[in-house]
């Protein structure tokens, strides 16, 4: 008697029939993701500025620097200028859209390499433990010490105005907070289980963070690093609000904001624009970031 | 409790060393000659010995940190180089108006952030909530400068209720707590509420919503308390943490007040700060930076002590 002469007990059809695969993890964030609304709208509006910034340049109306004595200042709706022109008669809609490419870059650039060097460090001081820890986590407490705001304009105050040392300011301040997220998680995942099975496989340390660590923590450092990018976009155009970021006549918002302000009385609304910018460019990143950290809280 | 309290201030001691170091040592990243602002370009060999001896330029690092610790500890934090004015009596009148700045926008800060939280976490995931999250994300969102120029352009430049800039009729050294003076504090300090407005309302309505999914609410219920019962226990149970985030983002507001006193021309730390910077007048930014981080290592301090009074778990654990 074969066993196909009763079907209930087919080796080959039962698993199909009783088991659907799961999907994976990644999977499942992604559906929760594009469930919420709030944080689909934040990320197409950060791709539309993501595009702006690529492609600025190529479909600005206007040219961003030509300048004309005769029509400075116009308002929102000039025939001509749609948002108006700032104080040296440049169109305001190309140089908001040219200066999407500078003011991301500073925003985003320093959280970028503090997350690397950051993780790094916490990666370090979290797996190595005992000596090495207490060497890093107490220099970056020392750091952490300092509010991020008086960090970053006295660092750059110091090194002097310009996009590198601007850059380097916002990077060191936001390395103590990622290395602190970082060696946290670093520690928790160090004492599972499957770490120690591993080390007791004869695995090195090498092969346990590349293999073991590594894609445990990267995740939730990665979620926090991107709640910081609206504030650093926020502190990045607040250092060239004060001159120490990017200098005229490049077209960056909290530069633009800064030589508008001597405008207010005269063309308000116009001299608001590049501020609203950052606004609605942090905004995003912080819903996305929020929706990001609520469709990886799954219980798995 | 005081073995916590001991601990905890002998870990703060290293810390505010280092703070120290890195305040003394940013100043010494500075590219060029630190006396280059006040030397006049012809000026002679001997003079430029003479300066750089009266300012202590002259000796090694160590030697320079050690003797400029040794004085801050004694109140002296050297002469500025730009005004020839003692650095710590133009720090301390600037930290004066500045606390005051600072200390209203967070009392502001708090008082809408706990009204936002607790209506959002009371009434989770209704338009109420969505309303008042919505409004933390704008106040955490929002450039604060630029916040502050679209209030002077709507109450100080279209209605004319409130001036722009200063603070008060006759500069900065006679406050008084009149309308005269207050008319100033309103807009910078409604503009620095914002940010520990919305910090404090996402805190508080994580908080709220915590408490009322906890089983000892539902006891509490079922014991026949009423809801203002119920709502005094879940007050008890927000207040350390509520007052710790409102202690840590007064020390924030207090070092990151530059760009909204540069908006509103307010003679605080950040004005300070700001023309120091400018005028590469190193003695008064290393001053001003010093002053203001150890401010906030201490306040640090006391929130952690004041904090684990009220709350005797975390001293235990």
């Amino acid at each position: 008697m074969s066993m196909a002469a009763n079907p209930t007990f087919d080796p080959r059809a039962a698993p199909a029939a009783v088991f659907e695969r799961s999907p994976g993890y990644w999977t499942t964030v992604a559906r929760r993701f594009m469930r919420d609304k709030v944080a689909m709208i934040a990320a197409v509006i950060v791709l539309l500025l993501i595009l702006m910034a690529l492609f600025g340049p190529w479909i600005t109306p206007a040219d961003p620097y030509k300048s004309s004595m005769l029509s400075r200042l116009k308002p929102i709706g000039t025939d001509g200028f749609p948002l108006g022109t700032d104080e040296l008669g440049r169109d305001m809609l190309s140089r908001l859209m040219v200066g999407a490419r500078l003011s991301l870059f500073m925003g985003i650039t320093p959280v970028l390499t503090a997350f690397v060097i950051g993780s790094a460090l916490g990666l370090l001081a979290g797996y190595a433990g005992g000596y090495i820890n207490t060497v890093i986590m107490r220099t970056i407490d020392v750091f952490y010490a300092f509010p991020s705001v008086l960090l970053a304009i006295a660092l750059s105050g110091a090194l002097g105005a310009g996009i590198f040392n601007a850059l380097l300011s916002l990077t060191i301040v936001f390395i103590p907070p990622i290395a602190r997220v970082a060696e946290s998680v670093t520690t928790q995942v160090r004492g599972r289980d499957y770490v120690e099975a591993a080390r007791a496989s004869g695995a090195g340390a090498f092969t346990i963070v590349r293999v073991h660590v590594l894609g445990n923590v990267l995740g939730p450092i990665f979620v926090y690093a991107t709640s910081l990018i609206a504030v650093s976009m926020i502190l990045a155009s607040g250092l060239s609000f004060l001159g120490l970021g990017v200098r005229p006549p490049e077209p960056e918002w909290g530069l633009m904001l800064n030589t508008l302000r001597t405008a207010i009385y005269t063309q308000p609304w116009v001299a608001a624009l590049p501020g609203a910018m950052i606004f609605i460019t942090s905004m995003s990143f912080n819903m996305l970031s929020d929706g990001l950290r609520t469709a990886m809280e799954v219980k798995q | 409790m005081l073995l916590y309290l001991f601990q905890r201030v002998v870990y703060t001691l290293p810390i505010m060393l280092g703070v120290a170091l890195v305040s003394f040592a940013l100043v010494h990243l500075a590219p060029g000659d630190p006396l280059v602002s006040v030397l006049p370009p012809d000026a002679s060999q001997e003079l430029q010995v003479q300066l750089r001896t009266l300012y202590g330029f002259d000796r090694s690092y160590p030697e320079q940190f050690a003797s400029w610790v040794w004085r801050a500890l004694h109140g002296d934090l050297g002469t500025s180089i730009a005004t020839g004015r003692e650095v710590s009596g133009e720090v301390l009148k600037a930290v004066g108006n500045t606390l005051r700045l600072a200390f209203v926008a967070t009392l502001i800060g708090f008082f809408f952030g706990c009204l936002f939280g607790f209506v959002a976490g009371y009434f989770r995931d209704s338009w109420v909530d969505k309303t008042a999250s919505l409004l933390s994300v704008v106040g955490v969102s929002v450039p604060h400068y630029w916040l502050g120029m679209v209030l002077v352009i709507v109450f100080a430049a279209q209605l004319n209720w409130l001036p722009a800039t200063g603070a008060g009729p006759g500069g900065s050294g006679d406050w008084r707590w009149n309308w005269e003076h207050i008319k100033h504090l309103v807009l910078p300090a409604v503009t620095m509420s914002v940010i520990p407005m919305g910090i404090i309302a996402r805190t508080v309505r994580a908080l709220v919503a915590e408490i009322l999914s906890q089983e000892f609410v539902v006891g509490l219920r079922a014991k026949g308390l009423t809801d203002v019962g119920v709502f005094l226990h879940v007050v008890k149970n927000v207040a350390p943490t509520a007052l710790a985030v409102m202690g840590l983002q007064l020390g924030y507001l207090l070092g990151g007040s530059i760009l909204i006193e540069t908006v509103f021309s307010w003679p605080g730390t950040g004005l300070l700060l700001n023309s120091a910077i400018f005028q590469r007048d190193l003695p008064l930014l290393q001053g001003t930076i010093l002053v203001l981080a150890m401010f906030f290592v201490l306040l640090n301090l006391l929130v952690d002590v004041v904090q684990s009074t009220l709350d005797p778990r975390i001293s235990r654990s």
